[in-house]
């Protein structure tokens, strides 16, 4: 172990050109198990794995092959992207191309393992093979790069996800790692990273777009004795798990991009702001930065080059609009996590009154990549102004889903019909919601629009943190508008007018709308549609003078629901109908009286008394009475009660 | 008790400002929640009121001041979940156990909190127990799953 450990550092770290000796080659090779002796097994171990149940598979394989076959190797990896095929696992057979098995749970770990060793495979858990040259095909399997899932990605950033074992600092420096830092700290100033970060192009993935290279020249060019990085991984909008996935498949690349980041602007700490509830990235990450430690990568003069660095992590204590810069900087102060009056700007006062730079982990992880392949090539993926790829978290009513890349200037298109393969069961595609609690609805007519920063903000619509939400018709736009709104009024902090005023009055006026009026005069109805329409009222005034992102973006989803669905909000007002059958206020009941044995249950249990009837007669439901609240639905034992 | 915050208190040896969130963090992991007499003894450690204490921790989700029950539900309610209904698995949840989200029962038997994204979209509406992931969770299961969870507590 001491020995592969110097071998690294001297051999490889330390070594002056870019092409390394042919022996050293060959012994990274094996690191990297290219050409391994015995049969490697890959287990999937991503947070969306270990929910379809990995644990379980591996604890399995690890029971068989002690049992069956102890020289085959286990090897834990991150997630390879396609969440609906969790658990995936891996099989890499002497001389062969490495083949892909999807859902494989504890269950069938045995009969494929069988299959596999004595090559009589099954075919309804292939996913598909891999292979470079030298290796034999597995005929008649498709390649995993053909799958359309693949086809359209590209996979930079992602492009360690699902091949390596994320605990293992070896393979990484295997793979290339750690080598553009240390060139970084030897040769390079300062002002020379930023410079080639900045002629990259390489814009801010959190949303806002601003160049990254420019931003830490800002702190850069700051007069201090002390600067701060931090990585903002606090990443918590409902349906975004972007960040995280890259954390927990490939911790050691963002922690080289933290430590490029950190020596670009002369900081000696990073900070990591966690999103809590992550326990399985966290603890990947803190493993990942221990690891970094023994090899010598922080601490003092590092590699002497007269660079100190130290990383931490801090958990984030439960709130969403910590992810604002300013708000984050508050809470890493011991301090409540409300957002300040932008400028000062963090890269001029930020953490503790230092210049501060908080980048994204989507942007610091492109860092080292830059550094390895430079600027121009980075400029050769995506648009002219918003180069190199894009992350999103698809999930929602796809066919497929899980973490894709694309390359920007990809069109949402794309993403939709082949990445993810279209709707579930045949469903009508009604939106895309793209991201999250601050982002915007897109209909079928926005889907040819190309992902990149200039077209997204054109169309007023916000690039956000990598959600992507697939919507079909069985969902009520009311009812979503109604759930983000939700979310928003509870993570407001309070602290400005707009945002907290305005958030509860937006989430009254919704729930009212998908309330059942309590009497029927004519007055009502028009109340009613007059709400909606204050309601944009609040939105522009919200827009227009909340403190933060938070507040100036949640109308954002209720605008463009409003814009793109007025049918339906007209039509759960006026008509008191929900298309999709979601808004339970809405709903009428009546009972089937072939069906109704008269049990009593209903009738008892029915909070309004709407119910009557005669014991062991059919029971009905007095219209005018009922409030719409479903418990007689969900009681009856007879599916007597119609729903309409 | 007094003995453990003690020996968290002896990490963070300066006791500045900026140590009251990951301190309090600790002590939360340590005993499950934050109690009066924790919060008087960080107090007094990083020469702050109790009331700015109380402040800063009500501000935040992650900190509870009662105890968690022993069985903790974490109910996922990201964009993904919503739309495959998990609005129904809390209402259930919340019927079954008879208390609201953050609060626990009082036999001190169970508690659930309702978390944005988990991040197993696909497998939705999810349900956590106690570190146990539940797939594609429907809301008529859950009188079971509540009854077998009472059992296992009952017998323990």
């Amino acid at each position: 172990m001491e020995d592969l450990k110097t071998f690294l550092i001297d051999k490889v770290l330390l070594f002056e050109s870019d092409t390394l000796p042919p022996e050293s080659e060959k012994k990274l090779q094996q690191i990297r198990r290219e050409k391994p002796a015995n049969p490697v097994i890959y287990v999937s171990s991503g947070t969306s794995s270990v929910i379809a149940g990995s644990e379980k598979t591996l604890s399995a394989i690890e029971t068989y092959i002690s049992e069956n076959s102890p020289l085959v190797e286990v090897i834990n990896v991150g997630c390879n992207g396609p969440a609906n095929f969790e658990p995936l696992v891996c099989i890499h057979i002497p001389g062969k191309n490495k083949l892909f098995f999807r859902n494989i749970t504890e269950e069938k770990v045995e009969p494929l393992l069988n299959g596999v060793f004595h090559n009589d495979i099954n075919e309804d858990d292939l996913a598909g093979q891999t292979g470079t040259k030298g290796f034999e095909l597995w005929p008649g399997i498709p390649f995993m790069d053909q799958l359309p899932f693949f086809t359209h990605q590209k996979r930079v950033v992602l492009g360690n996800c699902g091949c390596y074992d994320p605990e293992s600092i070896e393979e990484y420096i295997a793979r290339g790692g750690y080598r553009a830092y240390i060139k970084a700290i030897r040769h390079y100033t300062y002002e020379e990273v930023c410079d080639v970060i900045e002629r990259s192009g390489l814009r801010g993935r959190s949303g806002g777009g601003y160049l990254t290279g420019l931003k830490w020249k800002h702190a850069l060019n700051t007069s201090s004795n002390a600067r701060y990085l931090i990585c903002n991984a606090k990443e918590s909008d409902p349906g975004a798990f972007t960040d995280r996935t890259i954390l927990e498949s490939d911790p050691h690349r963002l922690i080289e991009g933290i430590a490029i980041a950190s020596y670009a602007i002369g900081a000696s700490n990073a900070i990591v702001f966690m999103r809590s509830g992550s326990e399985h990235a966290q603890n990947r990450l803190q493993k990942a930065i221990d690891r970094a430690r023994e090899y010598g990568l922080f601490g003092h003069n590092i590699y002497s080059s007269g660079y100190n660095l130290d990383i931490i992590i801090r958990k984030e204590p439960g709130a969403f609009v910590c992810g604002e810069e300013t708000a984050l900087i508050n809470t890493l102060e011991g301090k409540r996590g409300m957002p300040q009056l932008k400028p000062p700007y963090p890269t001029t006062s930020g953490l503790f009154g230092k210049p501060t730079v908080i980048n994204n982990v989507e942007t610091l992880i492109n860092v080292p990549l830059i550094m390895q392949n430079g600027p121009e090539w980075f400029r050769s993926m995506g648009t002219e102004k918003s180069p190199g790829t894009k992350v999103f978290a698809v999930a929602g009513k796809g066919r497929m889903s899980g973490v894709v890349e694309i390359e920007m200037g990809t069109s949402i298109r794309t993403i939709l019909e082949d990445i993810a393969d279209g709707i579930r069961e045949g469903k009508e595609f009604k939106a895309i919601q793209l991201g999250g609690s601050s982002g915007s609805f897109l209909t079928k007519d926005d889907l040819d629009i190309p992902i990149d920063y200039e077209t997204l903000r054109e169309k007023g619509i916000g690039m956000g943190a990598g959600g992507f939400v697939i919507i079909d018709e069985n969902t009520c736009m009311v009812d979503l508008v109604r759930y983000y709104m939700e979310f928003i009024r509870n993570e407001s902090c309070g602290k400005c007018i707009p945002c907290r005023e305005g958030t509860g009055r937006m989430l009254e006026i919704l729930e009212s709308v998908i309330r059942k009026p309590l009497n029927e005069d004519s007055g009502t109805t028009l109340e009613r549609f007059k709400g909606v329409m204050q309601l944009e009222t609040i939105a522009s005034v919200m827009k227009d003078t909340s403190l933060c992102g938070l507040g100036q973006t949640a109308p954002n989803p209720f605008l463009s629901a409003l814009k793109n669905f007025r049918d339906e909000f007209e039509e759960h007002i006026f008509d008191r109908k929900c298309r999709a059958n979601i808004c339970r206020g809405l709903r009428s009941f009546s009972i089937d009286v072939d069906k109704c044995t008269g049990c009593t249950a209903c009738a008892s249990k029915c909070p309004v008394n709407a119910i009557y009837g005669t014991r062991l007669q059919p029971f009905f439901i007095v219209e005018e009475k009922c409030i719409g609240c479903g418990i007689c639905f969900d009681i009856c034992k007879f599916s007597a009660i119609n729903v309409k | 008790m007094g003995t453990e915050l003690d020996i968290i208190l002896k990490k963070f040896k300066q006791g500045k400002r900026e140590d009251l969130i990951p301190l309090l963090q600790e002590i939360q992991e340590e005993l499950g929640y934050l109690s009066e007499e924790a919060i008087v003894k960080v107090g007094s450690f990083l020469g702050l009121s109790t009331t700015k204490i109380y402040g800063l921790a009500t501000f935040y989700d992650k900190f509870h001041f009662i105890p968690s029950g022993k069985i903790q539900i974490r109910i996922c309610n990201g964009t993904s979940c919503f739309l495959n209904g998990s609005l129904t698995i809390i209402n259930k949840i919340k019927e079954e156990i008879g208390v609201s989200a953050g609060q626990t029962t009082r036999d001190g038997n169970f508690s659930y909190e309702i978390v944005s994204c988990m991040g197993g979209c696909h497998n939705g509406p999810l349900v956590n127990v106690n570190g146990q992931y539940h797939t594609h969770v429907k809301a008529e299961q859950l009188p079971e799953l509540i009854k077998k969870l009472k059992y296992i507590i009952e017998n323990d």
